[in-house]
């Protein structure tokens, strides 16, 4: 890299950690403690999910150094923020493609998106149902709470049928996505739906989706008390989970034709849809395998730029030369190599 | 570094400017593009997709150019060198994650082949008139480099330089190219692997608990981490401290939007790249760039034989712009003249620089085609009185 002109600027001096004493919670580890508190309102549900987002990874017993979170922006979009992963907060609407990025660049990682109903489905709608579509190799995480959080309560693609909102202040009366369907009918092969209560049934759906490849689409219903709630007067954080404890159906392989949710009305939920198909990486390389037969490279697993002679030999960098170490699979050995296959 | 021999096609050959630049890229060690179709740009993507396969690289046509530009961002983090390829109204689509990639520092190189605006305007004829766009299009204060070529051959050698210069200052490089270079055909000379000069992805050789994605040692520009190799470091587009953590701050603002900013414009001669001829003793100095440097050659020959002492500066990189350059020669000379294909743009900035001391005459054309020579030498001839 270039040695540029000394540049004068200070250092903004890092707010102090606010780290909470002894005894230590279990997810302590996998998050950045220097960023706690988190910005999430008392009763929201979005931390619940992240500590059963983070169960299920240590339960699966993946390599975290693998594993690449995504948001985008929004209350869930600062998801990305609190993991201790290699994490990026993308823009508005954007997570799935900049993951699908991440993805190609770096077949090997586990590449995982969080973000909200607004962010996923409303701004970024586009690249979900393509993303579907292609069966593109990404775990996506829709946390629902009904409404525009961050910006103060809007409407959302998700607002129930004559819920409130701070732009539709006498009722809602758009049709909302039925999440599921959508997912299902766009080509995801991993569809399910839970709510913030469902926190054993969820970690095991997280879990079940990581083991997985392509396009898992798990949606989560959780409470937003400060809007969504008070605009609504559905009550306190304790009502709220006892509205999804009275509401929620558990109906597993239901048809996501009948998983439309209507206001305070009942939440289905469950394992959707959980079948296998060739993700887009997968139907890249056979197609290609077979029409180009061994003139075929496909791109190393661990990233199709820093291999190569060149690169080996002149840098001490330390994490190419384990980069270049690390296993690939057996594909890659015989014909990867990309650049440097010469 | 020297080019990875996969990449490189090394030969003469007969292409038209989009596919040398796409040759270019391959050879830049590139090997990840996200497009989506738009004239008059496809054929670059086209001449990837057809050579990608074979070299290691992965091409996807995304379903628009928001997602495009996004993906590329999000490719370039996992070290792999990315670029898209567009025209203006996908330029504007992209603006969005052009500022995130120069806010998250991201090198990447965003192609535009330029045709006549606003909106869907002329979409198979050349225009020029983005070269305002691809300084600031997205909202904010940051800096990015853009390179204009005139010819296929220079399309394929600063699409490596782009990609080179992209590396070396973590910063998105805007390629402005337009619809006649595009499609222009000449002849083109692929050097040997060997003799391609590349700057690579450089990583951090930091262990993960000592690196800070956004500290700094002794120059403007932070070491990369890629994604997967253990760091798990965090990068926003919120504004953010060392730690890549976002801090909402007037301080913290100044101190990295200050940065971002300075990275270019305190090395702007360094990264300045042009052509300077006869301005010794001129009376009037041509700026030009792109297609226009081609046609504004007859209206030189023209003038010169008519006695006027014409000196031209042709932009290669035209952000950052040359402010010393300009600012020197406008002391010594009568006037700059600069046409372009728009209704002044590049001309503010000279007649910025020039700030007074010497006159700056647009000679502008409202695209869909080229100028005629002739109304650029009237200008000179008006100039030069």
């Amino acid at each position: 890299m270039s040695k540029a002109v000394k540049h004068s600027a200070e250092k903004v001096a890092p707010p102090e950690p606010d780290v909470p004493a002894e005894p230590q919670h279990p997810v302590t580890p996998y998050l950045r403690m220097d960023r706690i508190p988190h910005i999430w309102c008392p009763t929201c549900g979005i931390g619940t999910v992240v500590r059963c987002f983070v169960d299920a990874l240590v339960q699966s017993k993946v390599d975290l150094d693998k594993v690449a979170i995504c948001s985008g922006i929004g209350c869930t979009g600062r998801v990305a923020g609190y993991l201790k992963l290699d994490a990026f907060h993308s823009t508005h609407g954007r997570p799935i493609p900049f993951a699908t990025g991440l993805k190609m660049g770096r077949p090997e990682l586990l590449v995982t998106v969080f973000s909200g109903d607004g962010d996923l489905v409303g701004i970024g709608g586009n690249h979900f149902i393509h993303a579907a579509r292609r069966n593109m190799d990404l775990l996506v995480v829709l946390v629902n709470n009904f409404i525009y959080g961050m910006t103060g309560g809007q409407n959302a693609p998700t607002t129930p049928l004559t819920a409130r909102s701070s732009t539709m202040p006498f009722g809602n009366f758009e049709r909302p996505f039925n999440l599921p369907h959508l997912a299902e009918s766009c080509g995801a092969t991993y569809v399910a739906r839970w709510t913030s209560l469902h926190v054993r049934r969820l970690t095991k759906s997280f879990r079940e989706a990581i083991r997985r490849k392509g396009f898992r689409f798990i949606e989560v219903i959780a409470p937003c008390s400060t809007l969504y709630a008070r605009l609504n007067k559905l009550g306190d954080g304790f009502s709220l989970m006892q509205f999804y404890h009275d509401t929620a159906v558990v109906k597993n392989n239901a048809d996501t034709r009948e998983t439309a949710i209507d206001f305070q009305q009942r939440i289905i939920c469950g394992k959707f849809v959980d079948e296998e198909r060739p993700t887009f990486i997968d139907m890249m390389h056979e197609h290609y395998e077979k029409v180009l037969g061994d003139k075929y490279v496909p791109t190393p697993p661990e990233g199709g730029l820093l291999s190569g002679p060149e690169n080996e030999s002149s840098s001490a960098s330390g994490p190419r030369k384990k980069a270049s170490k690390r296993k690939s699979s057996k594909k890659a050995a015989n014909k990867g190599g990309g650049d440097g296959a010469q | 570094m020297k080019a990875h021999a996969a990449g490189v096609l090394t030969g003469e050959h007969y292409l038209d400017g989009d596919f040398a630049c796409g040759e270019g890229a391959m050879a830049a060690g590139c090997r990840f593009v996200a497009g989506y179709p738009i004239t008059p740009s496809t054929e670059v993507v086209e001449r990837i997709a057809k050579r990608f396969p074979m070299i290691g690289g992965t091409f996807i046509q995304m379903e628009d150019e928001l997602a495009s530009m996004a993906a590329v961002v999000g490719a370039s983090w996992t070290g792999t060198k990315s670029m898209t390829v567009t025209s203006g109204p996908g330029f504007s689509l992209m603006m969005e994650n052009i500022g995130l990639a120069a806010m998250m520092e991201t090198p990447c190189v965003v192609v535009n082949v330029q045709r006549g605006g606003p909106s869907t305007g002329l979409p198979t004829m050349v225009g020029q008139a983005d070269m305002m766009q691809a300084r600031w299009g997205s909202h904010g204060d940051y800096e990015i480099i853009a390179l204009s070529p005139q010819s296929p051959q220079e399309a394929f050698d600063l699409t490596i330089e782009a990609f080179n210069l992209a590396e070396q200052y973590r910063v998105p490089v805007m390629f402005m190219m337009d619809e006649c270079v595009g499609h222009m055909t000449e002849k083109v000379v692929i050097p040997k692997p060997e003799d391609i000069e590349i700057v690579p992805r450089e990583l951090t050789d930091k262990p993960p608990e000592e690196y800070l994605p956004y500290a700094l040692d002794d120059n403007m520009i932070p070491e990369f981490a890629r994604a997967g190799d253990g760091y798990r470091f965090h990068t926003t587009g919120l504004t953010h401290d060392e730690r890549g953590y976002p801090v909402m701050s007037p301080d913290c603002q100044r101190v990295s939007v200050t940065r971002l900013v300075d990275k270019i414009r305190l090395n702007a001669e360094k990264i300045a790249r042009y052509e300077e001829e006869q301005t010794d003793g001129a009376d009037v100095v041509l700026v030009t760039y792109g297609i226009t440097a081609r046609v504004a050659r007859r209206a030189i020959e023209l003038s010169r034989r008519k006695g006027v002492k014409v000196g031209v500066i042709r932009l290669v990189v035209v952000w950052p712009f040359p402010e010393k350059l300009i600012r020197e020669l406008a002391g010594k000379i009568k006037a700059f003249v600069v046409p372009e294909i728009n209704y002044g743009q590049i001309s503010l900035e000279v007649e910025r620089c020039a700030a007074g001391k010497a006159t700056t005459t647009l000679v502008p054309h409202m695209g869909g085609g080229v100028h005629n020579p002739m109304d650029i030498v009237n200008a000179i001839m008006e100039a030069a009185k």
